[in-house]
């Protein structure tokens, strides 16, 4: 009872934020100092122009009804159109959107697959020079800024060893001359369904260092979540029990204490997906890779104000329903949160 | 020193050091750099973008600026970010935070969840959605920042004043009949400052790579100032051929985050008593 009663507070309380983020990206939305109806109205507009665009814009309507007018337009995927460009926010979205996706869910792997083995080897041998190292280097990940570590893996795979592609997501040769046909919009998934495992490696390989930069921070805060968990859980008795039992360590360590820290883990997938999606807005354009965040940060130069509240609100409600989910999930995984 | 060596271990103790060195950095800039008049940005054109050298140890811009005299100058307005975002945050969280734990309720749960809404920003995009609406410049992206970073002070100040808050000797005040912001700002307020302010000092560092995004984003402080993440910005047009000029101030934004984090978990450990002080 305990957890349906907790799962609906959750929710009622996600629905109460996602109304909370509309009126707080509305709320900044009106201290813009630029006028809006200057930019719609395009470069050195006439008075005439930016009336025009004030009403075109709805900006002389009462505050609260073009609030309403705003979230229902929202609520809608109504996001209006690109003062740059002109297009369908909407439109650009479904086109940007899987690539991000694809780099957050492919970095977010990364992550896990280092960070929680780390972390249980690091617990395991606790205070070892092994251990040392490790936390070292999840607290160095953390302490990279995403930008520059994004530059630095450019410069050592590309530039100095010429392994990996600068940028992009797929070579010239590939995206150009011979594209794959676009069926989800998910490029490694496409290049299979077309039956070019060419096109797949290609794709595959512009995604390594990307991917790696995205997943680097969540893997230093995954492995010292996990080592902590850890830690905590080889004290308990039934650990004790099991080494009595003459368990071998891999068992003990995979099979009876890290089933017991996977909330942490849980954590770190939100986290990590989290920061996919915001560090794409410093990773894509420094990889010229083709999604929202490349998107976000073109439209900040430009000035292009409806495609980054556009974007904030996307990406926000993917976060809080990315929470939502995790924290129900944990509430299932472990119902002692429930309690609280 | 030997105690503060014993207090908090070898790498605490250097990133306690690191973090010294780059205060002193700051402060003294115009002694410090090699070059202090291009450092505060001017031109140098008979030296464009040449490498790394006995004269310039980290190279040159495309203004031909020595990069180590330039990262040097821009300590102060990357260092002055962190400190201003964190107490800009403090301001902001502290006496939310108090007063939700303090009175409890509804005000508690008013509170707390328009905080809950701060919190559901992924934190650069709220902030980069504010600098964008702001514009750039050092202050309103100061103030960017801290609009994402203050939910997090006004949960620890929360927690601070629910434990607080049934005290003997709080409410021995309310029974002695002090007013409601007499007791938070009096009474409460000082018996927090301890763990808060130890908080708060070491998010210098997080709060500077946040502003070191948004510099990067070209959100940040306009030439001919600069800090550390605009510098890499600036540095990216000329990337990966001559990589000095990103490096460099992207190298010092990883020492200085790092070493607050080091310096972090020192303290953490300390805190958590003597057992680990060995290890």
């Amino acid at each position: 009872m305990n957890i349906i009663r907790y799962i609906l507070r959750r929710m009622v309380l996600s629905a109460f934020v996602v109304v909370g983020v509309t009126f707080l990206v509305f709320t900044v939305a009106q201290v813009v100092p630029s006028d809006p109806a200057a930019l719609y109205a395009g470069p050195r507009p006439s008075a005439e122009q930016i009336a025009k665009a004030r009403v075109e814009l709805n900006l002389d309507a009462p505050l609260p009804t073009r609030f309403l007018t705003f979230a229902s337009a929202m609520a809608t995927g109504d996001f209006g159109v690109s003062y740059k460009s002109r297009r369908l926010i909407l439109e650009d979205l479904k086109a940007y959107l899987p690539a991000t996706l694809e780099l957050a869910v492919f970095s977010t792997a990364i992550a896990l697959l280092f960070g929680v083995p780390l972390g249980v080897m690091a617990a395991a041998r606790q205070g070892r020079w092994f251990d040392r190292l490790a936390s070292l280097s999840a607290i160095a990940s953390v302490a990279m800024p995403t930008f520059f570590l994004a530059m630095l893996l450019q410069l050592i795979f590309s530039q100095w060893l010429g392994v990996m592609p600068l940028s992009g997501r797929t070579s010239r040769e590939v995206g150009i001359t011979d594209p794959v046909a676009q069926v989800t919009g998910f490029l490694l998934i496409d290049s299979l369904l077309a039956g070019r495992p060419a096109a797949f490696g290609n794709a595959m390989l512009h995604l390594i260092l990307p991917a790696l930069t995205l997943a680097s921070y969540p893997a230093g805060v995954a492995m010292r979540l996990t080592r902590s968990a850890m830690i905590e859980i080889l004290q308990r008795r039934h650990i004790t029990a099991a080494r009595a039992l003459g368990l071998s360590q891999r068992r003990i360590l995979f099979g009876h204490a890290l089933p017991n820290a996977m909330g942490p883990a849980l954590t770190v997938i939100g986290l990590s997906f989290a920061f996919a999606l915001t560090g794409a807005v410093l990773v894509e354009i420094i990889f010229a890779w083709p999604g929202l965040g490349r998107y976000v940060s073109e439209a900040i130069l430009a000035k292009d104000f409806p495609v980054i509240a556009a974007v904030t609100m996307v990406v926000t409600i993917c976060y809080v329903v990315m929470n939502l989910i995790i924290d129900v999930a944990q509430a299932l995984v472990d119902p002692r949160v429930a309690l609280t | 020193m030997r105690r503060v060596i014993y207090r908090l271990g070898w790498p605490g103790t250097i990133a306690l050091l690191c973090v010294m060195g780059f205060i002193c950095m700051a402060l003294f800039a115009p002694w410090l750099a090699p070059y202090p008049a291009q450092g505060a940005g001017a031109p140098n054109v008979v030296a464009k973008l040449s490498p790394p050298s006995a004269d310039y140890w980290f190279g040159t811009d495309h203004l031909g600026r020595d990069v180590l005299s330039r990262v040097i100058y821009a300590t102060r307005i990357s260092l002055s970010n962190g400190i201003l975002i964190v107490g800009f945050s403090l301001l902001i969280g502290l006496p939310i935070g108090l007063a939700a734990g303090y009175f409890g309720g509804w005000v508690d749960e008013a509170l707390m969840r328009v905080t809950d809404v701060f919190l559901a920003f992924p934190a650069l995009l709220l902030a980069v959605l504010m600098a964008a609406a702001m514009g750039p410049g050092f202050l309103n992206s100061v103030i960017a920042v801290a609009v994402t970073w203050w939910p997090w002070y006004a949960r620890l100040a929360r927690a601070e004043g629910m434990v607080l808050r049934g005290q003997p000797y709080v409410e021995a005040a309310r029974l002695a009949g002090v007013s409601h912001p007499r007791i938070i700002l009096r009474h409460i307020l000082p018996a927090t400052g301890r763990p808060l302010t130890v908080q708060a000092a070491l998010d210098v560092g997080p709060a500077l790579l946040t502003a070191a995004a948004l510099s990067f984003l070209g959100l940040g402080v306009l030439p001919p100032d600069a800090d550390w993440g605009q510098m890499v910005d600036a540095g990216r047009k000329f990337f990966p051929a001559r990589w000095w000029y990103s490096v460099a101030p992207g190298l010092t934004i990883f020492l200085v985050a790092l070493s607050f984090s080091v310096l972090g978990d020192a303290l953490r450990d300390r805190t958590k008593g003597p057992s680990r002080a060995s290890a």
